[in-house]
């Protein structure tokens, strides 16, 4: 999967309402179809960025609590 | 009735630092997920898009109440807690070493997304607040009548 991922971000440290902010903006510079992989250590995200992709109509390809932090995965659908 | 739109209208009351922060991170979160983002300032809640270091007023009693009650993201305290000044500088203290996006950011990232700051021009009348005051990403002062449109056509109202 890591090979269609367009855009690799680093939203460590950032607090809500920022890392959807940065999603938001940074889903405008991948193509439809392409993914964007990102990074947070707010817990926050665990619950934002399913609500943000319902809401938004992208697709969340994986959401993962690791050890000192949390990755997605989102497909731009439109 | 207007078709409710995938939009959200605020009004902004108050001009606390508490409460504008959460005005700002509402009006962030609506425009980041798609939504179309009104926002009214009201009365206390023109501070919140007036410029840092500007004081307001034209007469005596416009004059001191733009020195009583300084408008400018840096000059506002929290609804509770500020001790003369004391609060506002412990807040932004803690929430700097937590990483919380700090308002004169917050407010930046919702112009950049587009969201719409409406002053309200009876409230700006009163307290002698004129457009230059305001930064320039700030609209055109409208009256209740715009606002009650701008929310009639969105699925989601707050008043702050």
């Amino acid at each position: 999967m890591s090979e269609n991922i367009a855009l690799a971000l680093d939203f460590k440290g950032l607090l809500c309402p920022m890392p959807i902010v940065k999603l938001a903006q940074a889903i405008k510079r991948v193509q439809v179809g392409e993914m964007i992989e990102a990074v947070a250590t707010d817990a926050g995200v665990m619950a934002d960025i399913p609500a943000w992709t319902r809401s938004t109509g992208h697709e969340l390809m994986a959401l993962e609590k690791r050890e000192k932090d949390f990755r997605f995965v989102v497909k731009r659908l439109k | 009735m207007a078709e409710r739109k995938n939009k959200l209208t605020l009004v902004v009351l108050s001009g606390d630092l508490d409460k504008v922060m959460a005005s700002y991170i509402i009006a962030t979160g609506a425009a980041a997920a798609g939504m179309e983002v009104v926002m009214f300032f009201t009365f206390w809640g023109l501070k919140a898009i007036q410029r840092d270091g500007v004081f307001t007023g034209k007469g005596l009693f416009g004059k001191m109440l733009g020195v009583m009650n300084r408008g400018g993201l840096n000059a506002i305290g929290p609804s509770r807690l500020n001790m003369g000044g004391m609060g506002r500088w412990m807040f932004k203290l803690m929430m700097k070493q937590k990483g919380v996006t700090q308002l004169p950011e917050l407010r930046q990232a919702a112009i950049d997304l587009g969201v719409q700051m409406l002053p309200c021009q009876m409230s700006m009348d009163v307290m002698e607040i004129t457009r230059d005051h305001f930064i320039p990403e700030a609209a055109e002062p409208v009256g209740v009548a715009t606002m009650l449109e701008h929310a009639s056509e969105s699925s989601i109202q707050f008043f702050i």
